[in-house]
């Protein structure tokens, strides 16, 4: 949602340590907005390995990345965080007031006093094949995602992969597309086998072609592909004509516009005190796999001790004229208030 | 025993392997550039290599789990292995890796 919001709080990166981030803001009443580039909170515990079991949650003898996101969702509840899902982080800079604003790829501007990236490795992007001078075509016949299937009609469509996007795609696109090949290294797939049964039968109609092959090269000009060389498993290559390739193969991390925000990064890192977990520059803070310092270690349970000691700094940044009052939750009538349970 | 590392620039290391270790593990801690973004877990397929091809007999076979993740990776090759399923051992002394591209 495009739009100018102000808050006390901006979180870049809704996965499990901006999640908790928002608890401990909330216990000292710092309200949070956060902005994620995947459309669900989550971050890469629901993007990788939403069914794999984690076991090191403090109290929690086995947990999947799902649950465990889903669990964090109902324990920041009460606080009522506002997301930004489906935007990049695109600009950070700093209002005359003193506070941040940091602006997204939609439009929206976040204005807070505090920064806080809790961005793991960064944004979650679309995996590029590693063929030579395939940055030419893209976003004109080299496409990663589909944003109106309606651009696709009557097109020559060349779909690499072999996951659910790319089985999908095949499926979704076929009526539309002048002609479509799916072209997989192996005929086997990852993709749900429902979809790898449309395909097959899709193939067997002749109204798509398969081809067990991998794409090598791009033959074009000014960004528009003419022809595309394939190469079968036993080395065998041939060209292949088309105007538009689609290649799916999931998603990748990586730092993306961070690394132009002014920050003092060390090997795409932000080193941290270790005491309120602020970058170089104040009121900007880093927690999770995002920062470093001496000793650090890239577990969940480090980051959600660093996004405590986090939200005491924020506090003091945020509300400057006020005492911070440290209490516990078992037995802060206050605290309990606030969560809903008293 | 020993691992024979090639980087994505062409260039080889011989690397010490420990047993029990994943291969990713070895390359990872050796800080060579593989991403393995996923920590070991067989879920991102950035921890790509290729294993040469007198190997390829000696690695215990993929699991129906690596070979539906390798459809996620890029450029794959009928030598393509994720290098977090291969395990050292005092068989693969000498085993021979090339870091996939990214």
């Amino acid at each position: 949602m495009a739009g100018r919001f102000e808050t006390d709080v901006a979180i870049l990166g809704a996965g499990p340590i901006g999640l908790f981030a928002v608890f401990e803001l909330g216990l000292l009443d710092l309200k949070a907005h956060l902005i994620d580039i995947l459309d669900r909170p989550g971050g890469q515990c629901t993007e990788l390995y939403p069914e794999k079991p984690i076991y090191d949650i403090p109290g929690l003898t086995i947990v999947t990345g799902q649950e465990l996101t889903d669990r964090l969702l109902q324990q920041v509840k009460p606080f009522a965080p506002e997301f930004h899902l489906s935007e990049m982080a695109s600009g950070l800079d700093r209002l005359a007031d003193g506070r941040w604003r940091l602006k997204t790829d939609v439009g929206t501007e976040i204005i807070a006093p505090v920064v806080v990236i809790a961005a793991g490795a960064g944004s979650f992007v679309p995996k590029r094949p590693p063929i030579a001078g395939i940055d030419a075509y893209e976003g004109k016949s080299v496409f990663y995602s589909v944003r109106k299937m309606d651009a696709f009609r009557g097109r020559d469509i060349v779909i690499a992969g072999g996951g659910d996007s790319a089985l999908d795609w095949t499926i979704n696109l076929a009526p539309i597309a002048n002609k479509l090949t799916l072209v997989h290294h192996r005929d086997g797939f990852r993709a749900q086998q429902h979809s790898v049964n449309q395909m097959r039968e899709l193939a067997a109609h002749g109204k798509i072609n398969f081809e067990i092959a991998s794409v090598k090269a791009l033959h074009g000009a000014n960004g528009m592909l003419e022809e595309v060389t394939l190469a079968s498993p036993d080395k065998r290559e041939w060209r292949h004509a088309c105007d538009t390739f689609m290649p799916f193969f999931g998603l990748t991390i990586k730092l993306g516009p961070i690394a132009e925000f002014g920050l003092n990064l060390h090997e795409d890192l932000i080193p941290v005190d270790t005491a309120k977990f602020e970058s170089s520059t104040p009121g900007i803070f880093a927690i999770g796999d995002i920062n470093s310092y001496p000793g650090k270690l890239k577990l969940i349970l480090c980051g959600f001790h660093e996004a405590a000691l986090m939200a005491q700094a924020a506090f003091h940044i945020c509300r400057p004229n006020e005492k911070l009052r440290f209490q516990y939750t078992t037995s802060s009538s206050s605290l309990q208030k606030k969560l809903g349970v008293a | 025993m020993k691992i024979i590392a090639t980087d994505r620039k062409g260039e080889t290391h011989t690397l010490e392997g420990r047993d029990g270790w994943s291969v990713m593990e070895i390359l990872r801690d050796a800080g060579l550039p593989i991403t393995a973004e996923c920590g070991g877990a067989c879920a991102c397929a950035t921890c790509h290599v290729y294993v040469a091809e007198d190997w390829l007999e000696k690695l215990s076979p993929k699991s129906d789990a690596e070979t539906d993740m390798l459809d996620m990776a890029l450029a794959v090759e009928p030598n393509s292995r994720l290098s977090c399923q291969i395990t050292c051992g005092p068989d693969l002394d000498g085993l021979q890796v090339t870091i996939a591209l990214e």
